[in-house]
């Protein structure tokens, strides 16, 4: 079993196949617990029902669909709601320990387009608890960890999949990881655009090397932008302000002091889906009623200085710290930023199986689960439920596989690949062309995309994939190489970046994140189907395929389309 | 915009020396900010380890201006003006290149750390009050400058008897856990080395995540030892029940 990533999902996986009793490797591009997960802040959504106890698996459920605009794939969405109060207890079990309720259980907290306070949370470092957690109770089982280790692409024997290339950071050598089943773990792709908050290592590596082993991408469409990204000063601009703020009734104003939720929301208020803050956001500041810095103000000093504190302290210290404003006594700017993939590889719910046999994904680097737009809090929980199914499916599946055997062509062009960006003639600069990228993305294929700009975002994309060709390293050798690195980086963000264009200029309606100014309104026939990308020998093919849904599903689907008419 | 001239530690485990780069400063700006820059225009093979820039992952630990420090959370217009800004990796730990070093003795240490054992039965309720201690303690982002800083660690002969503040934590936040099963004390005494600690503090001091390292973890943990090892009466509690006891 090898596992590429180590966030919580990669983590949750080998958690289940070490269990299993399978030789699990688990291989990730920076250090052990760095890994985006440590980064999520306000909570995990799990419907526990500790404070409000009408919560249960069928509101989860409901929202989750609400919230992706009803694209969402419903098996997953189900097992989702279902299994995350399990998934969280078990947390706590292996040692995590979460906000108490009076009473002594885990605390749940409000957050957008959840009907219930329903996200288990640790001040705002869930993600690190998450993390910590899952990195403790998985070195005491038996896993294998390569840290630092990038792997560059998928070994195949026929339509199997059955090992990884990759090489060693510190040492820059390469390593070959031979598997009867491998899963796809590597986190979302924000480095994409400009504006993100997103690490350097959310480079959508999984979505490529996945795609490039055949397997398919769905959704791609749909990047999130979180509608509360720092906007000063520049070295800042994108990192999260966790949407927790307003979990704990963060008010959102203009430069006139006005609470313009109102005018978009009036019901749901602060607490709206993403999609619709981030756009109500971008369009107080376009029509000239934006902060200093091109965002909005989030006000949270009401609740008192030691509330906010006790609740938000890194956003505390974070704002203290880098901007030079106290959050305890005066608002603070925010504005969108590129945060989350709802997009990612076509898998079953069950098990996490592409369709390249022996190919499993989890977490960011999945698709489906989140439809249209994801609800704040669902990420961390869908790592671990769908960690932990993937783990399984690939334990089952490496069970009843014959040995593979790899490919001594396809391994020498894994390493021609990487040996050659030492080669170039006239080496075009990786750093160069990745801010091109990011700035292509960010203005033609943003929050708001229309048809011309998207068609000039394929041009562009082009342009930059025969440059891709032609990236080198600059300067230095193979050890521990940031500007190699980003070579190989590159090919992983234009795959994916063509998918997100490609599909965002099929799609012609507005619908959760994706919001077509030539097409305001939803579509009926593209409220029923998905967008799905693959490779054609050499080619990117992009195909409707209708929404999975379930029968047994349907009457907990209308109910809820039926309240939300009302 | 002004310009500053920084000073960065360039070479590997055979050697190196300070490099200077000139850096446009921006508003605001922190010193990851300034790597960064020098890797897009200067130096693409510039080696750092980075993640969050937000002060939570602990990935971009260095000395700036000699003092152990997160780059992601060192804002410029905080060090002294006309002066280059120096960054240096950290120094308790092998070097592998340019500001990035070998941090692996700290997994190894944390493998020999018993993980939590819930006591059988339990019902999974904690009261906050009883728990805001262990948070404190798992606020840790395992940044590892207290590692570094602590005298018995860069003392490398003693590096496998003794676990390090960072382990001191995280064993505190082990034995302190309300509904923990297991006695991590003879471990603390013997393979952790918790008596080799003597309380200088300065690990305290360069915690980022402002974690009372040796008021709240380390020096709880000496007074149970003590109890345990010291304490004629615990000894003779342990003699009569034959066992260790936690308390
Ligand atoms: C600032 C921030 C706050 C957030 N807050 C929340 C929240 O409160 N609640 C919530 O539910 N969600 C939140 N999210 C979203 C959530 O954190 C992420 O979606 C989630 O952590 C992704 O987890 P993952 O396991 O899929 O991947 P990641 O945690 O991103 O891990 C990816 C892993 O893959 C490895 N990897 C990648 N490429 C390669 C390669 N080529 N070779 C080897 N290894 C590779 C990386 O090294 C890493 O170990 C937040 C996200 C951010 C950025
Ligand atoms: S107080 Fe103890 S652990 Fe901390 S730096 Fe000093 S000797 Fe090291
Ligand atoms: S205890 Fe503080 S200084 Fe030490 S590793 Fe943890 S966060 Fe860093
Ligand atoms: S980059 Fe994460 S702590 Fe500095």
């Amino acid at each position: 079993m090898v596992i590429i990533g180590a966030g919580g999902a990669g983590l949750r996986a080998a958690i289940e196949c070490s269990a299993a009793g399978l030789k699990t490797a688990l291989v990730c591009k920076s250090l052990l617990g760095k890994a985006h997960t440590v980064m999520a802040e306000g909570g995990i959504a799990a419907a526990l029902a500790n404070v409000d106890n009408q919560d249960g698996w069928t509101t989860h459920f409901q929202d989750t669909l609400f919230g992706g605009k009803y694209l969402n794939n419903w098996k997953m969405a189900e097992f989702h709601a279902k299994e995350s109060p399990d998934r969280v207890r078990e947390l706590e079990q292996w040692g995590a320990v979460f906000d108490r309720t009076g009473e002594g259980k885990i605390l749940q907290r409000a957050f957008g387009g959840h009907t219930y306070r329903r996200l288990a949370h640790v001040g705002d470092r869930t993600g690190l608890e998450l993390i910590r957690t899952l990195q403790d109770k998985g070195i005491h089982q038996g896993i294998d960890v390569y840290m630092e280790c990038t792997i560059t692409r998928l070994l195949k024997d026929g339509p199997r999949a059955c090992g990884a290339f990759g090489y060693w950071r510190e040492t820059g050598k390469f390593v070959i990881f031979k598997a009867k089943s491998i899963i796809l773990s590597t986190g979302g792709l924000g480095r994409c655009f400009k504006i993100t908050s997103n690490s350097w290592e959310g480079t959508g590596d999984g979505h490529a090397l996945g795609y490039q082993a055949g397997a398919q991408l769905l959704d791609m469409e749909f990047v999130q932008f979180h509608p509360t990204g720092m906007v000063w000063p520049p070295g800042v601009m994108g990192l999260l302000v966790t949407e927790a703020v307003r979990g704990e009734g963060g008010i959102l104003r203009n430069n006139k002091g006005e609470r313009f939720m109102e005018k978009y929301d009036p019901k749901r208020m602060e607490l709206s889906t993403r999609d619709v803050v981030a756009r109500s956001i971008y369009t107080e500041v376009k029509e000239g009623r934006g902060s200093p810095h091109g965002g909005c103000f989030l006000d949270i000093s009401h609740r008192g200085a030691e509330y906010v504190k006790k609740k938000l302290p890194s956003m505390y210290h974070q704002f203290k710290e880098l901007a030079d404003v106290d959050i305890t006594t005066g608002p603070m700017e925010v504005g969108p930023t590129c945060h989350y993939a709802m997009g990612g590889l076509k898998v079953e719910a069950a098990t996490g199986a592409t369709r390249v046999p022996g190919l499993f994904a989890a977490g960011e680097c999945s698709g489906g689960m989140h439809g249209a737009n994801r609800l704040g809090g669902n990420s961390l929980s869908d790592l671990l439920v769908f960690g932990a199914r993937a783990g399984k499916g690939a334990a089952d599946h490496a069970r009843s596989a014959p040995a593979a055997k790899l490919e001594e062509a396809e391994i020498s062009a894994a390493a021609d690949e990487m040996t050659g960006y030492f080669s170039r003639e006239k080496p075009e600069n990786p750093y160069q062309l990745h801010v091109e990228l990011q700035n292509t993305m960010q203005s033609l294929v943003g929050i708001f995309r229309e048809d011309g700009d998207l068609k000039a975002a394929v041009e562009k994309l082009q342009e930059y994939k025969d440059r891709a060709r032609r990236v080198g390293v600059l300067e230095g050798n193979r050890m521990f190489n940031p500007g190699w690195h980003l070579c190989r980086d590159l090919q992983n963000m234009l795959i994916c970046s063509e998918a997100i264009t490609r599909a965002a200029l099929l799609r012609k309606e507005s619908r959760g994140a994706h919001s077509r100014l030539d097409y305001p309104a939803y579509d009926e026939y593209w409220g029923s189907h998905n967008l799905l990308s693959e490779d054609r020998n050499g080619v990117m093919d992009v195909q409707p395929m209708p929404v999975v849904s379930s029968p047994d599903l349907q009457t907990l689907v209308d109910e809820r389309k039926a309240k939300e008419k009302k | 915009m002004s310009k500053r001239e920084f000073k960065v530690w360039r070479g590997d485990a055979a050697g190196g020396k300070f490099v200077s780069y000139p850096v446009d400063v921006e508003e605001g700006m922190v010193v990851l900010d300034a790597i960064h820059q020098i890797q897009r225009q200067q130096a693409p093979d510039l080696a750092c380890r980075w993640n969050c820039k937000a002060a939570k992952c602990g990935s971009c630990s260095a000395e700036v201006n000699g003092k152990p420090r997160l780059m992601c959370k060192t804002r410029l217009d905080s060090l002294p003006d006309g002066e280059p800004v120096t960054v240096h990796p950290m120094r308790s730990f092998p070097i592998m290149r340019d500001l990035v070093t070998d941090v692996a003795w700290n997994y190894t240490v944390n493998r020999k750390i018993p993980p939590f054992t819930p006591k059988k039965d339990t019902q999974w309720l904690m009261q906050q009050e009883d728990v805001d201690r262990v948070q404190e303690f798992r606020k840790c982002i395992e940044c590892f400058l207290c590692q570094n800083v602590c005298h018995v660690v860069r003392e490398h002969d003693k590096k496998d008897h003794f676990a390090g503040p960072r382990f001191f934590v995280r064993i505190a936040s082990l034995e302190m856990h309300p509904l923990d099963s297991l006695d991590r004390i003879p471990l603390l005494k013997k393979e952790a080395g918790l008596g080799l600690c003597n309380i200088t503090k300065c690990c305290t001091e360069v915690c980022p995540e402002e974690i009372h390292i040796t008021d709240n973890a380390i020096i709880p943990m000496k007074e149970r030892v003590v109890d345990r090892y010291y304490d004629p009466v615990q000894i003779v509690i342990r003699k009569l029940t034959g066992k260790d006891k936690k308390d």
